[in-house]
Parts: C-alpha cells; sequence; structure tokens
C-alpha cells in the first residue's frame, strides 16, 4: 500500500526577468504515497507554493524531475495530467471569475473534457461540498467567502481527480468557516481515497490534516516529520524548533 | 413563470436564464438612477426611433426640391416647415430626420467594424505576450500614429468620395485605442487565480481569451466606444462638411452644414439646425457613455 503517486526528485524553480533569477527553491524531493495527506510548511517566501505551482505547471521548472505514477509528466502539461491532478487556489475572492455563475464554473471543465450526465454531476459536486440547489445560478459576488472556497472544492472535484494541490485553502477565512472547510476536505478524502498535497503556514492545519509533513525554509527542504513527531515536537532542526515555538503564540518573556 | 421584481431580484436563482437576467435588471436598476445617463439613453433612443421611423415622422421629401421661386430660404416656423427651408426649397426637419439614418448607420458600422478587431488584436497581444505582443502592439502603434481626418481624407480620395467610404475610413483609424484598452484590462487578470483555474481545467487559449478574458474587458470597451461615438459622428460630419463624405443630395448632416455655410449670415438656421442635431446627439452618446461608466466599471465600483 505505500506506492508512490506523486515525486519530485531535486526540483528547482527559478523566476526570470530579463537578466534578474530569482531562485525561488532549491532540490526540493518529496514522494508522496497515493492515499496520503502531505502537508508542506514553512514561513512566507519559503517557496511552499511554489513547489505545487511548479507541479501543475504554473511556474517554471528549471531543474529536477516531477513524476506522477512513476512517469515523467509532460511540458506543456496535458489535458490527461489536469484529470488527475487538480489545484485549490489560497484566495477564493480571487479564483472565481467575477462574470460566470457556479453553474458556468462547473460546467466548463466538464464540457473541456467531454464529460456525460453533465447535469447530474453539478448537482452532485455541489452537494457535496455542501452547497444547495440554490446556489446553482448564483454569481461569485452572491456567495461568502467559505462559500466561495467549497464552490472551488467543487470546481477540483468535478474532474474526479486523485490528487488535489490545497495552497493555503483555509487563510483565507475566518476561524470558524476555516474548521468547515478543513473538515470538509477531510470528510472528502476520506470517501474518494484522494491524495493531498497541502501547504500552509498554520502548524495547527497541517497537524490535523496531514499524516507527514516537510518544513521549508529559504527555498529548500529543511527536514520531514510525521505527525507524531510534530505532536511530540520531536523535531530535528533549530529551525522546526522556532517554527514550533512560534506556532504556540505569542508568550510573554519571562 | 412571471416577470417579477421579486423574481429577477431573487438571490437563488434556479435558471441559467433568471441569472443572466436578474444581473441585467441590476445593471439597469443602477443605470436608472443617473438621470444625465438616462437623459443620454433618451436621446440615443429618440434618434433610433427617428431613423426607423423617418418615412412617417418627416412631412415632406427630404430629397426633392420644393417650390424655387417661393419656398426658399424659409425661417423656422413658417406654415407646416418647423425648422424651415434651405436654398433648395427643401425642408430641414425632414433632412435632419432622415440624416439620422444616415448618422446611425455611420456609428453602428464603425463600432461594428472597430470593436471585435481591437479587441482581438489587444486580448492576444495581452495574453500571450512576448512576441506576440511586440508585434501586434507596434502594428497598433503605427496605425495610431496615423492623424485620423488625414488618413480619412487619402482613404477618400483614393477609393472616391462616399459615405461607405468614409465608414470604411474611419473605422481602420479607430480601432487601435480599443485594442491598447483591451490589452491593458488583460494584462491586469492574465496573471489571476480565475484564469490560472481556466488553464489547469486544461482550457485551451481560444478558450480563455474568449470565454474568460474577453467577457471582462468588454465593459470598458464598449464604455469607450459609446464615448467614442461623439467623436465619429463628428469625424463622418467633418467628412460630409468637406464633401468626402455622404454625397449631395444625400441629407447628411455635416454635408448640410457645409451647404449651409455660405447663406449664415442671412439665412443662420440653415446651417444651425444640423448643428443643433449633431450637438445633441453627440452629447447624447457622451451621457450614455459615462453611465454606462458608473455601472459597468468594476473599478469604479464602491
Amino acid at each position: 500500500m505505500t506506492e508512490t503517486l506523486l515525486e519530485t526528485r531535486d526540483l528547482d524553480v527559478t523566476f526570470r526577468r530579463g537578466r534578474d533569477r530569482v531562485p525561488a527553491v532549491r532540490d526540493v524531493s518529496i514522494a508522496v504515497t497515493r492515499g496520503e495527506s502531505y502537508g508542506i510548511v514553512g514561513e512566507s517566501g519559503s517557496g511552499k507554493s511554489t513547489v505545487l505551482r511548479a507541479i501543475c505547471g504554473l511556474a517554471p521548472v528549471s531543474g529536477g524531475q516531477i513524476l506522477l505514477d512513476g512517469a515523467p509528466i509532460p511540458d506543456p502539461r496535458d489535458a490527461a495530467f489536469y484529470r488527475r491532478v487538480q489545484m485549490v487556489f489560497q484566495d477564493p475572492y480571487a479564483s472565481l471569475h467575477p462574470r460566470h455563475t457556479i453553474d458556468r464554473v462547473l460546467s466548463e471543465p466538464l464540457a473541456i473534457h467531454g464529460f456525460d450526465r453533465r447535469e447530474e454531476r453539478i448537482e452532485q459536486a455541489l452537494a457535496e461540498v455542501g452547497l444547495g440547489e440554490g446556489f446553482r445560478f448564483r454569481y461569485p459576488h452572491q456567495l461568502s467567502g467559505g462559500q466561495r472556497q467549497r464552490v472551488s472544492v467543487a470546481r477540483a472535484l468535478i474532474l474526479e481527480p486523485q490528487v488535489l494541490l490545497l495552497d493555503e485553502p483555509t487563510s483565507a477565512l475566518d476561524a470558524s468557516i476555516q474548521a468547515e472547510v478543513l473538515n470538509l476536505l477531510d470528510r472528502i478524502r476520506t470517501e474518494r481515497g484522494l491524495t493531498y498535497v497541502m501547504v500552509s503556514h498554520d502548524l495547527a492545519v497541517v497537524a490535523h490534516m496531514c499524516d507527514r509533513l516537510m518544513v521549508m525554509q529559504h527555498g529548500r527542504m529543511v527536514e520531514e516529520l510525521t505527525r507524531d513527531q510534530l505532536r511530540g515536537r520531536a523535531a530535528a532542526t533549530d529551525y522546526t524548533r522556532q517554527l514550533l515555538q512560534a506556532s504556540k503564540g505569542y508568550t510573554p518573556a519571562a | 413563470m412571471t416577470l417579477s421584481r421579486e423574481w429577477l431580484l431573487s438571490d437563488r436563482p434556479a435558471s441559467r436564464r433568471q441569472a443572466r437576467m436578474g444581473q441585467a435588471y441590476r445593471t439597469w436598476l443602477g443605470f436608472r438612477g443617473n438621470w444625465l445617463a438616462m437623459v443620454g439613453l433618451g436621446v440615443v433612443v429618440l434618434l433610433i426611433g427617428l431613423a426607423i421611423f423617418a418615412d412617417v415622422i418627416a412631412p415632406f421629401d427630404p430629397v426633392i426640391p420644393g417650390d424655387l421661386r417661393t419656398e426658399r430660404f424659409l425661417p423656422p416656423g413658417t406654415g407646416a416647415h418647423l425648422l424651415g427651408t434651405d436654398d433648395q426649397a427643401r425642408d430641414i426637419f425632414s433632412r435632419i430626420v432622415h440624416g439620422s439614418r444616415l448618422t446611425l448607420m455611420v456609428v453602428a458600422l464603425v463600432s461594428v467594424i472597430a470593436t471585435p478587431i481591437g479587441m482581438l488584436v489587444g486580448t492576444t497581444a495581452g495574453y500571450f505576450g512576448g512576441w506576440t505582443d511586440a508585434i501586434l502592439m507596434r502594428i497598433t502603434d503605427i496605425f495610431l500614429a496615423f492623424p485620423r481626418l488625414i488618413l480619412a481624407l487619402a482613404f477618400v480620395s483614393a477609393l472616391g468620395p462616399g459615405i461607405e467610404n468614409a465608414i470604411i475610413a474611419i473605422a481602420i483609424t479607430s480601432w487601435p485605442p480599443y485594442a491598447r484598452l483591451a490589452r491593458a484590462e488583460t494584462l491586469t487578470i492574465r496573471d489571476s487565480d480565475f484564469i490560472n483555474a481556466a488553464r489547469l481545467q486544461g482550457a485551451s487559449s481560444i478558450r480563455i481569451l474568449w470565454g474568460h478574458v474577453t467577457p471582462l474587458c468588454l465593459s470598458s470597451v464598449i464604455i469607450r466606444v459609446t464615448l467614442d461615438m461623439a467623436g465619429i459622428i463628428l469625424t463622418a460630419a467633418g467628412l460630409g462638411f468637406l464633401g468626402l463624405g455622404a454625397q449631395p443630395p444625400q441629407p447628411e448632416w455635416g454635408a448640410m452644414i457645409a451647404s449651409g455655410r455660405q447663406f449664415l449670415l442671412d439665412f443662420w438656421w440653415v446651417a444651425t439646425m444640423p448643428g443643433i442635431a449633431i450637438f445633441i446627439v453627440s452629447l447624447g452618446f457622451n451621457l450614455l457613455g459615462d453611465g454606462l461608466r458608473d455601472v459597468l466599471d468594476p473599478k469604479a465600483r464602491k
């Protein structure tokens, strides 16, 4: 059962503009097992979101390999790849087209990939993320942040992917809504046997959601931990210990 | 299914049609609150009405002269001649009414030709960037460097005077600003998450350009086209005035001013009446454009 589904080997991402080169990710190697939930944590600018974007072709890969089911994924990504890997973006206010109804948002991927039974699939996808029929023909501006993020999740799931890339899916939401969306994601993963790669700066979220996690700093891997190690605060490096300390919140100096 | 206010404003629309109509109704409510824009809309609707029902509204024939001995240069309000008569003893009101058809045709054809060209060039350049952008925008720059009226003059003198050639000339010189506008709008949304999301669903570039980018550029381009309509009318009138647009005896407003200018001091109304018509219609389109900007421009909202 420990079969590797998604893997990166020495992944490098470099952003170029004219002569400027910004190395964003260096030598990142992760191996995500089928059915696992894998977390990537780190401070702002550590390159954790860039890893996800590189996997789905939104950031330029300058070195290393990305493998899906042991096979290198094509560049540019093909339709078959997008059937298997989908992403949920961080900001639900920016990830839905302001002039498209929810119906349009959900029917477009079905049209692109030539799915059948579209009506049923849309209704089912909305029901699955806890949005009733009344939401189907609304525009994004008629929805709250949490509802929008549910629509984003539905959009990603409607193609029935195997891997879901989650780029800080709850960081733009209120604490109470965060829990709702996280529980929703957790439930869907159990039901569908999905594989998650989740980026977050919130260790509590990652501890709740992920079986294993990687800590990143300055575009490099710092260390890999299991959930139990994280809970037991058994970190091997100073940086991770600092992160763990910081995640406890503000403690007045003694 | 009844067309009620509640049905339109429902926040739980039950069908695609209801959602779309509800959105249109909300835009209309926003537009209705702006009385200047409503005046503009009124002027434009009036112009369209005049053009459609010109044969019914105009009391006299716009082209056939009246009695040249007794009916030339009658001042406004003489008998049945509401706005007086011109040097050919033709009723000026009837000529203005029939001239609305020419004006409307110019405006409609120019916007139908220029807007799609500008949108296509601008969104393509903005979305793909790099070499595509450089080549398309340099072509746009070349067209922008032509002085509008002079190019139109050259074009019309090459192809021969006439309203159709004037329309083509104006259309050729008026698309570059739309291309620039569409490109600028495209640049701001090209890297947004909802476009990335469409890419991640495997959408082709054409699908993204047409279904995702164009709808967001359309409102600012429509606003710009509406505001430019006054300029288009004035250019067409200017060409008519110079004798290169509509040819006599067509009742084009610019040409009417041109023929009336010889008698401006003695018979002021011959040139003034079509001038007022041009003024009102241009103002109407400007007010309409301003109103549309208030309602449609996402940046001006809130």
